[in-house]
């Protein structure tokens, strides 16, 4: 039974298993180069004034000015299609489970999600902008924010339908068992179980919306005055990203890097913030 | 007779948990052992310590020595491989791969390259079908999906399966556990035949299973061999205050 | 149920219980009817979406054949010509560069992370591959820009040039960095944490026993991966490639930074290319002036969605089956 570490199967196990580390590390490690390629690029040209203000006169010649426009505008964007999209989201998720359970209208609106969820957000965009056009709109914050809701609202459900569905049977059973209505189990049982996970399907759509550039492209447009109206046109952080990397000016293009890492940091505090959430509540949370 | 496996102070945890504590046993060759004991009193974990099976759990450690032919398979320089060759596993639930019945059987010599052409292993396929007692029910459908086979045959295609490896001891996992009284009956009678060429250990929480099968008898409590005997001895004479009241059937 | 039986001795209780108990199963039932007009929405939305492309594309649909648009190589949008076969080209180029280099290691990486690795590494692995799939699209861009581009000029460019330039597919002819190789890695690296999250998943759903009863023949490990457990979940296994080059179809921003803009057939990974999500994302907020503009790129979305849906249901089908429910 000695080991005879050269025959034919065990350097094939060997050679495996070191490729297959090797891809993890390459994958782990891209993850590493973006995020240093973002920090290396985009501090130095961060600044108070970045945060605080917006454009001024010549800003994209490299003159004075920051980026509060889009910034605000961004969490506008996001925070409003989030919140239009867990209106409807929440509905389906738990009439999904609540109601239909394995039916087959059930398995057709999670196949239209899935559906939706790879739509690619440009053509989501073009789809609004033609709307948009045939009523005769220009871009807007409500524009965008509708866009991103519809954007969402497929990732959003989907995330929630993942976490319900995990939902113990004998808890719903033990509900439904003490007279509760449907509906009852529904919103007073299912949403208090699966909080946590409610709460990162929320933060985990919030994430995509505000990162998404091709579908505010040509819904909310692009100003340099912070939006004061849901029916005028907004910044955004990856409009702002984009269009200052376009620049021939190298002052220009460093913001564009500072707005990367700005946009970077947000999707990552919400990211981990999704994380540590649905590990924190998770106190009232059946196992 | 030197016994073919001997297991030397060996002690098991998973995690924390202490679940097999010094254990020193001797298992005959040729003969059907048969380790008993209450659920959770570590009677699987001894088994799978026979093939190294318990190191495929996470965070698991274990001391000691499991000797098979004078040889300690935990020894560094062993390969696992060998040993799970050496040592063939029937599992409580029949677990066919995903090919046909001949593919099945042919696995294992395809998987250590035992035979030189197509017409050896054919041969061979054929020969372990006929010791599990299953050629004749399959032989027109070789080449069907196993998944199609009853629950019993499946069990005797695994059974052929781990024999046509050329294993020199076969592990039972409550092999008859999952299967109907027929079914259960015709494993044990392969069992029984088998027995002159392989040393068998079973794990059965069954005692007509055990007093049916057994020549010698390992009986196990909360993670200690309570008592160990040869199957007349610890049937008609049980020494330990356990062994009798689960003999009685106070368990 | 109870209140169907009104002889039922355990519904008698006193009248506002029992008006109560009206209200809540009115409310229910309300309720019932309200969640199901949302359920409405993404199913409706579909449907929407695609009739509204359709008549906005249909000047230019009707106009010609389907052939002349889509195999028309002259993109000249002032002469109202409108060939497709340009960027159609350019965005099958760009995807099946980013799929050939993701798929490996991606199913590497899930097959490890699913048969190897202890659960310490997997909970390591996890949130890597969250962030890598919650960084936005222009951030890829800009990591595209500033060490991709530069990469495969100065890299890989010169090295593919040196070895492999006779081979066409591989010849670099206007060595700017720029083009389809590095719109394909960055694409890589953003469909890698949906093919390796899927497949791990597939992966997850063969049952140990199988793995167990390989390695008690004593078979080694990737015996038993590459025998047992991938050629039962190989249908699951194509299923996530295929939804992997699906999400990479419809990129949009990160490619369109890096990949050059130029309507011409490329011959070579190095050349540029311009996709079909890149055209509408530069040219549909000027599409006004020119008759036709408009119909001809939402044709180029309609496009867009329809092989992009095909590629979803098809794959979602597969998963549906191995998974035994719908995908996340």
């Amino acid at each position: 039974m000695k080991k005879n570490p050269f025959a034919k199967r065990h350097i094939i196990e060997t050679c495996m298993k070191v490729i297959m580390l090797a891809s993890l590390i390459l994958v782990t490690g891209t993850l590493g180069l973006i995020l240093w390629t973002i920090i290396k690029n985009g501090i130095p040209a961060m600044s108070w004034e970045m945060l605080t203000q917006v454009p001024k006169g010549g800003f994209y010649m490299g003159k004075e000015g920051g980026i509060l426009n889009a910034i605000i505008g961004s969490l506008y964007l996001a925070g409003g299609g989030t919140v239009l999209a867990l209106v409807c989201s929440l509905p389906i998720a738990l009439y999904l489970e609540a109601y239909l359970g394995e039916s087959k209208w059930g398995s057709y609106v999670r196949l239209a999600l899935d559906v939706l969820w790879g739509i690619p957000t440009i053509v989501y965009g073009a789809f609004g902008f033609a709307v948009m056009v045939s009523l005769g709109l220009r871009a807007s914050l409500l524009a965008g924010i509708i866009v991103l809701a519809l954007i969402e609202l497929p990732i959003m459900t989907r995330a929630m339908d993942e976490v319900i569905c995990r939902m113990p049977l004998e808890v719903e059973q033990a509900a439904l068992a003490v007279g509760s209505t449907r509906l009852e189990v529904a919103l007073r049982v299912v949403t208090r179980q699966m909080l946590p996970g409610i709460i990162t399907a929320v933060l985990l759509a919030f994430g995509r919306g505000i990162g998404d550039a091709a579908s505010v492209l040509f819904t909310a447009g692009y100003t340099d005055r912070i939006v004061t109206s849901l029916f005028r046109p907004t910044a955004s952080l990856p409009l702002a990203v984009f269009f200052q990397l376009g620049s021939p000016f190298p002052e220009v293009r460093a913001r564009g890097y500072a707005a990367a890492f700005i946009l970077t940091v947000i999707v990552l505090i919400v990211s981990f913030g999704a994380r540590l959430l649905s590990s924190r509540l998770g106190k009232y949370t059946i196992k | 007779m030197e016994p073919h496996i001997q297991v030397k102070d060996l002690n098991a945890f998973y995690g924390k948990q202490h679940v097999l504590k010094n254990i020193n046993i001797e298992i005959p060759r040729n003969k059907i052992t048969v380790i008993m004991g209450p659920s959770g009193c570590g009677k699987s974990t001894l088994l799978k310590t026979f093939n190294r099976f318990f190191e495929l759990t996470e965070y698991t450690r274990l001391t000691g020595n499991v000797l098979i032919d004078g040889q300690d398979i935990y020894n560094r320089d062993v390969d696992v491989t060998e040993v799970r060759k050496v040592v063939g596993l029937l599992a409580q639930r029949p677990a066919v791969l995903p090919m046909s019945i001949f593919d099945n059987v042919a696995y294992g010599m395809n998987i250590h390259n035992m035979k030189k052409d197509r017409n050896k292993t054919r041969e061979a396929v054929q020969h372990y079908l006929e010791i599990a007692g299953l050629w004749e029910e399959v032989h027109t459908r070789l080449h069907d999906p196993a998944t199609g086979l009853s629950i019993g045959q499946q069990q005797r295609l695994c059974l052929a399966r781990g024999l046509a490896v050329e294993p020199e001891i076969i592990l039972g996992d409550e092999p008859t556990s999952a299967l109907d009284p027929i079914s259960s009956q015709n494993i044990e009678k392969r069992l029984i035949e088998l027995k002159k060429d392989y040393t068998i250990v079973i794990v059965t929480h069954t005692l007509r299973q055990a007093k049916r099968l057994a020549d010698h008898v390992i009986y196990m409590y909360l993670g200690e061999v309570a008592e160990t005997n040869s199957a007349p001895e610890i049937f008609t004479n049980p020494k330990h205050e356990r062994t009798k009241q689960y003999l009685d059937g106070i368990f | 149920m109870m209140q169907q039986k009104p002889s039922d001795p355990l519904s008698q209780g006193s009248g506002q219980t029992q008006a109560f108990l009206q209200t809540r199963n009115r409310r229910d039932r309300t309720a019932r009817k309200a969640f199901f007009g949302i359920t409405l929405i993404p199913v409706l939305l579909i449907i929407v979406i695609t009739c509204l492309l359709v008549i906005r594309a249909w000047p230019i649909l009707s106009s010609q054949p389907l052939a002349n648009l889509m195999l028309g190589e002259v993109w000249k949008p002032t002469n109202e010509q409108f060939g497709f076969l340009p960027f159609i080209l350019g965005t099958v180029w760009v995807t099946l560069v980013g799929v050939i280099l993701a798929v490996p290691a991606c199913l590497l990486v899930a097959i490890y992370l699913a048969e190897y690795a202890r659960r310490s590494t997997r909970t390591i692995a996890k949130p890597v591959l969250d962030l890598l799939a919650a960084i936005p699209s222009v951030v890829y861009g800009v990591w595209g820009l500033l060490v991709i581009v530069p990469f495969v000029d100065d890299i890989l460019g010169p090295f593919f040039h040196r070895w492999l330039g006779f081979v066409p597919v591989f010849s670099v002819t206007q060595p700017t960095g720029f083009g389809i190789f590095a719109g394909g890695i960055v694409l890589a690296v953003m469909i890698a944490p949906l093919i390796i999250a899927v497949t791990f998943e597939v992966l997850s759903t063969v049952p140990d026993e199988l793995r167990q009863a390989s390695l008690s023949l004593g078979a080694t490990r990737w015996q038993t991966i590459s025998r047992v457990v991938l050629p039962r979940v190989l249908p699951g296994i194509i299923a996530a490639v295929v939804l992997g080059a699906s999400r990479a179809l419809g990129e949009t921003m990160a490619v369109l930074m890096v990949v050059g803009n130029v309507p011409s057939i490329p011959t070579s990974i190095f050349d540029t290319a311009y996709p079909l999500a890149a055209l509408i994302a530069n040219n549909f907020g000027e599409m006004m002036s020119i008759p036709l503009y408009d119909a001809a790129l939402l044709s180029a979305a309609l496009l867009l969605l329809v092989i992009i849906m095909i590629f979803n249901i098809l794959s979602t089908f597969v998963l549906q089956r191995i998974l035994g429910k719908a995908r996340i």
